[in-house]
This record gives structure tokens, sequence and C-alpha cells, in this order.
């Protein structure tokens, strides 16, 4: 397999506050994301996960190239696309190519389109496709979504959930896009819809040859769906790894934390220490602690004056912890109490 | 009188509510909408007990009823809800809102907005106590700091000056629960409290309200979508489907032995921690238009497989074993006997 | 895959799956009919339809309606509806109270007052309808362009605002067409000038709450750049609080033109309007012939009442929150 998506040390970083006239401190930055590398292969999914302002949300930015880097390259079918800005992006032929897929498809379907508008739109622009071939596209598109012909002219608000997010499915894929990001695309519907979804994704995939990056705070949704699973702590990778073995035995404890929290079907709780207190401020981090120290069961001196860096632990997977896969003592310790 | 709450073994204790054939309707531009249908349960001191469904099942509506928190379009229509001996329905606004917050507590799904954005939680804290709580004006503000101390929130005496913005939703939430337990309630509803939230808030929250309910005896009710958050926080749980309670029971009896055929349904379609997509399924369709003058007395049946002819009568929650209520007439467990009230 | 897989292959007729008529076509088969608070609209509604269940609701509303035909009609029709020449001097008849010939009485020049009042809706409104107009491009405009892109813009746009919210407005609109002489181009640019914060701000306000609704990227990814989804995904969903507030200050933009004309900053006599007629008539009060400033004045009372009023009406028709 050939990686289809390859990010090296991507970084963003967003100015705070007014920046002073005469000079004095420098202007102080939120780190939303730090040195992020990652590679998707092509027909794989990978799942991004992690708390709210750990940095999925402008990670995803960066990649659907809505949003500048302020470090780093990104490589999507060995073109380097960071240096394309933004803004020239919207009319470049690879626009076409990287497509989302929204949390909340009623919020991210303009409400004056009716649901053929909203998949058309990609395809006029993008595509240049007018009259018949406009028609066909978009109603091949909506069938392959499983949206029945009679709803293409309605409104959002005149949709159910579960078909809005077939709109919103559609509409990415109506370009014939590779990489396809899904930012929670089950977030808003009942469970009951949410299966549905889901397999309609999987089988989307296959079908279309497509590459996910799929995002979502749903730990066990995100384990039905991806090969491999990327967990984020404010910024920073801290974990990656195939699905399965990452949530069986999670390296980080971080990770670990995070899948304890998880509430089960089978009502057997984890017990591991719960993640208290908040994380610390993203503005200006000390680039040699660790991210997590401080709210971390494990941390120690060490890891308030050494940044650990991402270590390969075989088998595909990596960690960013100084105690990461040692003899389980220090951590069973710490986590049963 | 059709009883529609099921055999609750009468050697438990007196329960702190016993909701009773609640029944709502809205008034709206598309016509009479009935939002809830002769709901009946009943939580004791000490207990959670979850109200699980999807949107639109009136879980959130039964909790606004037995709060009085109905908007203007909203009617109770009929039945009980008896916290201790008094009847929530037929009690006066102005009784019910000094009920509220000193025997009933309710906390939200958005946590910063049900706080007041320009007053200090300190301060919030402290005017809930000095109405409710016993306070006096000399240590209403010492009373709030233990209070945060109490809800976990590190450093409380400074957070007390904080506002709402400064915090995070999970604080947010905590000085919600802070402000709930303020006058120790009999009662405490949460209305999806962790929604929003991050899985690790979540756990800290959840773990929090169990631990005052444990603390003050109070009962619980949560209100949540969330079929594995139920199962791993509540004692017993009650499925709602379009305004009628399908199935209430003990949560392993439920999980392990469901009755209903929806309640086996959304439990086949909830993510667990094993297992693979395939073996999930969906619900099929979707809830019935409450609108329609016409809603079959089944609200499920145009949606379940398992549906006869004898779906188009009246359908009352049953006792199939003990504590184990199901309002089907086709049932996936074999029935026991019938509760009193059965329709001839 | 089981559900919703079954009526794709429905028959293509000849119809554009893209117009958005056949969204009327068949109501509420699959929309829950959900929680209260999520009321469900009739799927067939069309604006029309909900705007005469507004109406129905709301007989405030209804009442201005009727207003605003009649003074549509004054101002379309103008002297074709008037019973007498605006213009036509008789002395004879000069300060005649209102008697059924002359309904509204005459003037110190003899001129029926009705039909001069008639007449002046279509200087009045044509004024207030031109400078609403422009401030509505051009406030509207600024406004987008400062809630959007935000930085210099925004900070370009508010200064501009607030500059002219510095002054006392009808002050300002004085001044302007002192300034600049005063004809209508002039007391519509003036009337157009003052209303700029107005416009500006609500512009600003309702683009900013839309900045960052997901549809605004996903138009991104759909190949739109700023200019263009600027214009084709934001403005349309602007439009209607825009309009509701064109309506509010049609009123606004009246009284102004009229008020300029009262101080004799404006319409020049002998040109029939509203505001020259109340300060001709307001010497003669004193005197005791009231009909004169009474009646024009009235009618200027009226129709800045009917554009507030159907500016609230159209808010509630067009805010969805309304919508129960």
């Amino acid at each position: 397999m050939t990686a289809l998506l390859e990010l090296e040390n991507v970084g963003k970083r967003f100015p705070v506050g007014r920046r002073r006239f005469f000079g004095g401190t420098p202007q102080p930055h939120v780190h939303a994301v730090d040195d992020v590398s990652l590679t998707v292969d092509r027909g794989e999914t990978v799942g991004l996960v992690g708390e709210s302002g750990c940095g999925k949300s402008t990670l995803v930015r960066l990649i659907t190239r809505l949003l500048d880097v302020t470090t780093g390259k990104i490589w999507f079918d060995r073109r380097e696309l960071a240096e394309v800005p933004a803004r020239v992006f919207a009319r470049d032929d690879d626009r076409a190519h990287i497509q989302m897929v929204f949390q909340d498809a009623g919020e991210s379907i303009n409400p004056r389109f009716t649901a053929a508008n909203a998949i058309a739109d990609p395809l006029r622009r993008l595509l240049g496709l007018r009259g018949e071939a406009l028609t066909a596209r978009v109603e091949e598109a909506a069938l392959q979504c499983g949206l029945p012909s009679e709803l293409l002219g309605r409104f959002p608000h005149q949709l159910s959930g579960g078909q809005r997010a077939r709109v919103g499915i559609a509409r990415a894929i109506g370009t014939r896009p590779r990489l396809l990001v899904l930012d929670e695309p089950t977030a808003a519907l009942d469970v009951s819809v949410q299966v549905t979804v889901l397999k309609l994704l999987q089988r989307l995939k296959a079908d279309l040859g497509l590459s996910y990056i799929f995002v979502s705070h749903d730990l066990n949704v995100v384990r039905l769906l991806c090969d491999r699973v990327v967990v984020m702590y404010l910024g920073r990778i801290v974990e990656s790894g195939p699905a399965a073995e990452v949530f069986a035995a999670p390296l980080h404890p971080y990770t670990r934390s995070l899948v304890a929290a998880v509430p089960r079907l089978d009502g057997e709780r984890v017990e591991a220490a719960r993640l208290t207190g908040e994380p610390r401020s993203p503005i200006d981090p000390d680039p040699n602690a660790c991210r997590f120290h401080g709210r971390c069961p494990v941390g120690v001196a060490r890891c308030g004056t050494e940044m650990p860096p991402l270590r390969d632990f075989g088998g595909g997977r990596f960690a960013a912890c100084h105690f990461a896969g040692q003899a389980g003592d220090r951590w069973d310790k710490v986590t049963s109490t | 009188m059709m009883l529609a709450s099921h055999a609750v073994p009468a050697a438990t204790p007196a329960p702190v509510l016993r909701v009773e054939n609640l029944s709502v309707a809205f008034h709206t531009r598309g016509g009479l909408v009935r939002a809830l249908d002769r709901v009946g349960f009943s939580v004791g001191a000490g207990q959670t007990m979850a109200l699980v469904g999807e949107s639109g099942s009136g879980k959130s509506v039964t909790a606004y009823a037995i709060m009085g928190l109905l908007e203007a379009a909203g009617r109770i229509t009929g039945g009980r809800a008896l916290l201790g001996d008094t009847d929530l329905v037929a009690t006066p606004p102005k009784e019910l809102a000094r009920i509220r917050g000193r025997r009933v507590a309710m906390i939200f799904q958005n946590p910063r907005a049900a706080l007041n954005p320009i007053r200090t939680v300190g301060k919030q804290i402290a005017d809930v106590l000095l109405r409710h709580g016993g306070a006096t004006r000399a240590n209403a503000w010492d009373r709030a700091i233990e209070a945060l101390r109490n809800v976990g929130i590190p450093d409380p005496a400074r957070r007390a000056k904080a506002y709402p913005f400064e915090l995070s939703g999970g604080m947010c939430q905590r000085v919600m629960i802070a402000i709930a337990v303020a006058a120790r309630p009999e009662l405490l509803i949460a209305d999806e409290p962790t929604t929003g939230l991050d899985v690790t808030t979540q756990a800290v929250v959840m773990d929090l309200i169990q631990q005052m309910a444990a603390e003050t005896g109070m009962a619980t009710i949560l209100i949540t979508h969330d079929l594995a958050l139920a199962a791993e926080r509540a004692g017993r749980i009650a499925v709602m489907h379009a305004g009628h309670m399908v199935e209430d029971a003990d949560t392993a009896s439920l999980l392990s032995r469901p009755s209903h055929p929806y309640t086996a349904r959304l439990i086949a379609a909830t993510p667990t921690a094993a297992g693979s997509l395939d073996s999930l399924s969906s619900v099929p369709g979707g809830l019935p238009d409450l609108r329609r003058a016409d809603i079959p007395h089944c609200r499920y049946a145009a949606r379940c497989e398992r549906r006869t002819d004898a779906c188009d009568q009246i359908v009352e929650m049953r006792a199939h074993t003990p504590g184990h209520g199901v309002a089907c007439w086709n049932p996936l467990t074999p029935m026991g006997q019938p509760a009193e009230g059965a329709p001839a | 895959m089981s559900t919703a897989a079954a009526p794709i292959g429905t028959p293509k007729t000849g119809t554009n799956p893209i117009s958005p008529r056949l969204a009327g076509a068949n109501p509420g088969d699959t929309g829950p009919a959900g929680t209260p608070r999520a009321t469900p609209t009739p799927k067939t509604s069309t604006a029309w339809a909900h705007a005469r269940y507004v109406l129905g609701e709301n007989p405030v509303t209804l009442i201005a309606a009727l207003l605003f035909a009649a003074y549509a009609a004054m101002a379309l029709l103008g002297s074709a509806i008037a019973p007498f020449d605006p213009l036509a001097s008789d002395t004879a008849r000069a300060l005649q109270a209102p008697t059924w010939r002359h309904l509204f009485g005459t003037d110190q020049l003899g001129r029926d007052i009705l039909s001069r009042v008639i007449v002046a809706a279509r200087v009045d409104i044509g004024i207030a309808l031109a400078s609403v107009a422009l401030v509505f491009a051009a406030g509207g405009l600024a406004g987008l362009a400062a809630g959007f892109f935000g930085g210099w813009v925004d900070a370009v746009v508010g200064r501009i605002a607030d500059t002219i919210m510095a002054f006392p407005l009808f002050i300002l609109a004085m001044g302007i067409v002192a300034a600049l002489g005063n004809t209508i181009p002039n007391i519509v640019l003036a009337t157009a000038i003052v209303n700029f914060p107005l416009y500006a701000r609500v512009a600003r306000a309702e683009t900013l709450t839309r900045r960052d609704a997901g549809f605004v990227d996903a138009a991104r990814l759909s190949g739109h750049r700023d200019g263009a989804l600027l214009l084709t995904q934001v403005l349309p969903n602007i439009m209607p609080i825009m309009v509701v507030q064109m309506s509010l200050t049609m009123g606004y933009a009246i009284l102004n033109a009229a008020g300029l004309s009262f101080i004799g900053l404006g319409v020049r006599p002998p040109t029939a309007e509203w505001g020259i007629m109340v300060a001709e008539g307001a010497s003669f009060i004193v005197s005791g012939e009231w009909w004169i400033a009474l009646f024009p004045g009235a009618t200027l009372m009226l129709a800045v009442f009917c554009f507030n009023l159907l500016g609230d009406g159209l808010r509630d028709i067009v805010d969805p929150r309304r919508r129960t």
C-alpha cells in the first residue's frame, strides 16, 4: 500500500490577543496543532480521536485545505499541497479529490438550498457540469447514498436527520474524491439511524475506493469503522496504531483513561483513574514538558522537563510517553488508586 | 381509572416519585401533538432510574411535565406525579416553584446556558443556599465555597469568583450540580447532563452525580439517549418510544432479556466494546406522526416486525416477571400474569 | 442498508430534479413528529401559506397590510384618483373647513387638501423608497463584508457607522442637504446616509452568526471563493431579515424626508408634500384652521405607523422561531 496522504511535522498556531504596538513581549500563540506527522494509505480508514480542544478540528481543516499550515508539509498523492494557499486551493484540481462530511448535516447544508442543489453545488463549481450531465450525476450520488430521488427537491428542514446525513454524504462523494474526511458524521443522529449511516459509509468506501479520516469522540464508533487510530491531546499525537490493539491495550496513560471512560453496554466499568482537572493552556505551552503532565496519573518530575517523543513500539504502534510499554507495575500502582 | 403503572413489588419502600398515567399534549399549528400518553414509573430513595429513548420519544417532556416547566403550548391532560404525598400535577404554580429547587432539582444539557452569565458562580450558589438551603447572609459565601469543594472543583475559593464563561463545560456542570443539591432535594432530574461533554468529563460528572445521590439518599432520574450510559449508571431503565413507555425493568434484566421488540432493536443498534459493524442493525422506520388523530394504540406497531392483529388494541404495561414491565401484545419473552387493569 | 433503498428507481419524469418545486409534492411521510420544541411545520407550507397564517394570527399586521395597499395605490395612481388638481388655486374657496365636496378642506390658496395629500404620497414614499433601496445596497454590502472578512474591513465599516451615529441623525441629514443643495436626489442621499449604520450593523450581525456555519465551509469545499461565497451563500440567508429592516426604516425615511421639507430643506413649494403642507398649515392652527395641518400630518403619521407595523409583521413571517 502506498500513502495517499502524508503529513510531515504539520503545525498550526493562532495569534491570540492584541499585538503590542511597541513590541515588548512577543505575540502569544495558541498551539492548536503541533508537530503532527501521519499517513493515510489508499483504502485505509484512520480514526482521529481526542477531547474537544485537542486540535482535531483544526487538523481536519488543515487536511481539507480550508486553513493554511504554519509549519510542515502536506503530501497528497505525492503532491505538496501545503504550499498552495487555501484561498487558491478552492479552484485547484485536487479540490475535488479531498472532500468532507460535516458533523451536523442540518447545519452544513445551506438552508436555502434544496437537497439536489446542495449535491449539485460542488459538481457545478469543481467539475463544471451543467444540464443533463449534472442531473445525472446528482441522481447517481443520491442513489449511491440511498436517497430516494423524490426527496431531492426538499429543503434541509424538510428532511429527517438520517436523510440530511445522506445528503451531506452524497454531496461529498459527488466529485469522486479520493480522500474523505468524516467529521463526527453520526454525532447528531439517533442510535437507530447511526448504524445505517455507518454501514453506508463502509459500503461507499469499498465501492468507490475511498480513504477515510474519521473524526469522532465516540470510541465505540471509531472502533467499528477504523483500521488505524490516532489519539491527540492538546495539539499533539500521543498514540497511534491499529484500532483494535490501541483500544484493547492502550500504551499512553491518556488513551487508557479515554478508553476507560467510555460507557459500556454490558455495564462493566473499567476501573481506571478518572481524568480530573483541566488540560493545560494551549497558549505557548512549555516545549520541554509533556502536554499531559499535571493531569497524568503517572507523571513524574521528568515529564515536566522532557517532552516525550513519539516512539515506535513495533506492529505499527506508536506512543509518546516515557513510561509507555514498561512493565506494568508503575502503571497499575498509580491507576488503581 | 386505567392503571398504567406496572406491578412494583409491594415490599419496596415508598417511592420518592411515583408517576401514574401522565399524559401531555401540545397545541401546534399542525394540530394536537400527543407527546406523552399514560406514562407511569416510580423511583425510590437512593435509586437511579434512566429514561432512555430516541429524540422525540418524550423523555424530556416527561421531566418538564413533572417539574411544571412545560412551555405554554403544552398541557398535562391527565395523570399524577406524586412526590411523597404531593401531586405535582395538581399543585398550583406558586407552590410548585417552591418545591422546585427545594424538593426536586434539575440539571440540563447545556450547563453554561443554564447559569446566569453575569453573576459569579459563587454568588449563584449562595443565592440558592439563601433561598433553599437555610444559609444566612453571613455564611452563604463560605457555604458556596464549601459546595464547590464538594463537587470536586479545585481551588474553590478562587473559582467561586469566576463567571460561567471562564469555566469549562464540565466545570459548569459541576456548578449546576452544586446548585441542584444545595437544598438536599429528594429527587434530582438530570436531563442529558453529559451530552456535549467529553467522555472523560462525562465519567467524572456522572461519578459526581452518583456520589451526591449516595451521600444524600436522593432519587435520580437520568434522561439520556445513550443506552450504554444508562446501563452503566442506572439501576433501572425505562425505555420510551413516541410518548409511550414500552419497557421498564432493572438494568440487568432489561439488557439480558429485553421483552419489547423496540428495546431489543435499540440494544442491537448500540455499538459495544466488542463486535463488528455487521453485528449491529438499525431500527427500521421512524416515529409515527403524533399529530394524527388515528394514532395506533401501539405507536411502535408500524415499525415492528412482530406485529399481529392484536396490536390494534390498547396496550398496557404488564409485568412479565415481577419488576419487569412491558407494553407489548407480542413480547419477546413469555408473559407472566398481567398486571391489574389489563384491558379486557 | 435496509431502509430507503426501495424507492430509488423512481421513473424519471421530464422535471428537473433540481427544481425546488418538487418539495411540496408529498407532505411529511418521513419527518418524525418530534419533540414539542421542534414543532413540526407542514411540509407543504410555502412562504405564502405561512404569511396567511401570520396575518390570521396577528390582525394588526393585516391592518398594516391594508393601509400599505392604500398608500401604494395613492403613490401609484396619484393624480388619477385625486378629485381635484392639487396645484390649482382658487382663492374664492380658500380656507374652507372640510365639506363633502372637500373632504379634507382647502388651504390658504383654495387648493383641495385631499388631492394634495394623495399626490404627495408619490413624492414622500418615492423619496423614502429610493433612499432605503440605496442604503439597503450600500449598508447591506458593507455590513456583509465587515461581518465576513472582519479585520480591517470591519474596522473601517465600523468607524464609518460610528461617525454617522455620533451626530444627531436629523441634524446630520439637515447638514448634508444644506451643503449639497436641496434637491430630491440629495434628500434621498441624506436619508440613506443617516440610515447606513442601522443596515450595516444588522447585516454584520447576521453575517457573523452565519460565517462559521457548516455550510460556509461546505461551500469552500465545493470550490467557492470568498467573494462568490458571500454573494451566493451568505447573502440569501440574511436577505429576509434585511427586508424586515427595510420596512422598519421606511417609516423613519418618510418622516425624515417630510421633516426636511417641513423646515424648508426639502422639496420646495408649491409641490404637494406632507412635510410642507404641515409646515404651511402650522401657522393657521392658532387662527382655528386646524384641517390644513392635521390631515397631511395624520396621513404622515399613519404612513410611519403602517411601515413599522408591517416590519413587525414581516419579522414574524421570516422568523422561523415564530413558526409554531
